[in-house]
């Protein structure tokens, strides 16, 4: 496990490609905003939570395709396949490479983003947390949709129409703990929610994205 | 003699052959009648004549939840017991009940402009039925998009069963996230009714009607599947002969 681990984060950083993309495209994002809705900072600050729970989604949505689809193309995904450990095990640990090189890094420049937006000083804390919290779901939902279209032509498009419906729960819960932090109301009832499906989304889809990647290798 | 004999394409072709006039009857004599019923009803006091609007709203609202219930069973069944007349059931209801959540929203739209003052609006009700489309969209994209039978009927299994789940987790979510401007469910058994009976039995007639709308919809787009499926069966037996 730790061997797949190491490799995985090993192909990412030496490969170039996700690890840096998601992140520009992550300030790319929060750059573009305040040219299509004003510089005024009063408006920005209201808006900064949801935009940058968006775009840490979309940022997250970028790179998903890359967890499956070059394993897949020179064949090591049927090794893992075969190999003793549990194909759920595999896919939790991608799904935890991807995290590693994409939501961390995230969660990381999402507080300098934020600088940016004008977003209010006590959501700063909140904006952390909040996206420690709901990344992993992020990262561990997205591998389930790329194992459903790991073997198909146009799988990039499918991929977002399936996987974006399933990031609703997490980005109302998300965006709602920073918005509350933000008017210095109390969010902790978000972030405990946000937290429950995270560990239910670790704890039940590896499964599906096992038994999906399954039926796409037989 | 279980339920199960009718997974058996042949037999589910003849008894579907065979219900299939009187369910497509059934469900033409219920909507029209629904509807006409329903237009003949007085106006309400307050919504005035935009109260008519109900007896599609509310059918094809009904129709749209359980249609995306019926693929869940559907899919369950052919993950456990592997019968493909189960599978193209759930492939034949997705658009159907695509369709009927997109009633639901135009219908609910035309309705909320006079009485609510806007076309749409972020309420929790309105909202979880467009991710309910989404789901849809996912679903039938999914199918169209995977070649393989056997693999495209695994893979919209699982997608239905982790669908159902944030379809659900959306549907609370979305509470949390707005407070709502539409208004409870509109019938409930409880005692002390909110709707007058003469708005209410023309109602239970156009619901009658979507669902056997929808059953015959289904019926007949499952034998087209299942034609479908006999026929790529003989041209492969004709190429490799």
């Amino acid at each position: 496990m730790k061997a797949l681990l190491i490799r995985d984060l090993r192909l990412a950083v030496r490969a170039g490609g996700g690890f840096g993309l998601a992140l520009a495209f992550f300030l790319i994002l929060c750059t573009l905003v305040p040219f299509g809705v004003g510089p005024e900072g009063g408006q920005l600050s209201r808006i900064a939570p949801g935009i940058l729970w968006v775009g840490a989604l979309l940022a997250c949505l970028l790179s998903l395709d890359r967890i499956f689809a070059l394993d897949h193309e020179d064949g090591s995904l049927d090794l893992l396949a075969t190999a003793p450990l549990p194909l759920e095990g595999a896919v939790a640990i991608k799904a935890l490479a991807h995290w590693l090189t994409t939501g961390l890094p995230l969660v990381i420049f999402a507080p300098v983003l934020g600088l940016m937006l004008h977003l209010p000083g006590p959501a700063f804390p909140w904006l952390v947390v909040s996206l420690i919290l709901g990344t992993p779901a992020l990262s561990m939902l997205g591998a389930f949709g790329a194992a459903m279209t790991v073997g198909l032509r146009r799988g990039g498009l499918l991929l977002s129409l399936l996987v974006l419906p399933l990031y609703i729960p997490t980005l109302i819960f998300g965006a709602e703990a920073v918005r509350r932090g933000a008017i210095a109301a109390d969010p902790a009832p978000p972030l405990v929610f946000l937290a429950a499906i995270t560990l239910a989304v670790l704890a039940l889809v590896p499964f599906a994205a096992a038994a999906a990647l399954r039926v796409n290798l037989r | 003699m279980s339920i199960w004999e009718y997974a058996n394409p042949v037999k589910f072709m003849r008894i579907s052959g065979a219900i299939l006039p009187w369910v497509a009857a059934g469900a033409a004599v219920c909507c029209i009648g629904g509807v006409v019923w329903g237009f003949l009803t007085p106006l309400d006091y307050r919504q005035g004549a935009t109260v008519k609007i109900i007896f599609l709203h509310v059918p094809s609202a009904l129709m749209a939840i359980n249609g995306w219930l019926m693929m869940l069973v559907a899919s369950l069944i052919w993950l456990i017991r592997r019968h493909h007349v189960s599978a193209l059931v759930a492939k034949a209801a997705a658009p159907v009940g695509a369709v009927m959540t997109l009633i639901a929203l135009v219908t609910g739209a035309i309705w909320g402009q006079p009485m609510w003052g806007t076309w749409w609006e972020w309420d929790p009700r309105l909202t979880s039925f467009l991710i309910l489309f989404l789901f849809y969209l996912g679903y039938i994209a999914l199918w169209a998009s995977v070649e393989d039978a056997d693999s495209a009927a695994d893979l919209t299994s699982v997608l239905c069963l982790v669908g159902s789940v944030f379809a659900l987790l959306s549907r609370y979510a979305v509470n949390f996230w707005n407070q709502g401007l539409h208004q409870g469910a509109s019938l409930s058994v409880a005692p002390g009714e909110r709707m007058s009976s003469v708005y209410k039995y023309p109602l239970y007639v156009s619901m009658l009607g979507f669902f056997l709308l929808f059953l015959a919809l289904v019926l007949v787009r499952t034998r087209t599947e299942i034609r479908l499926r006999r026929l790529s069966a003989l041209l492969a037996r004709e190429n490799r002969a």
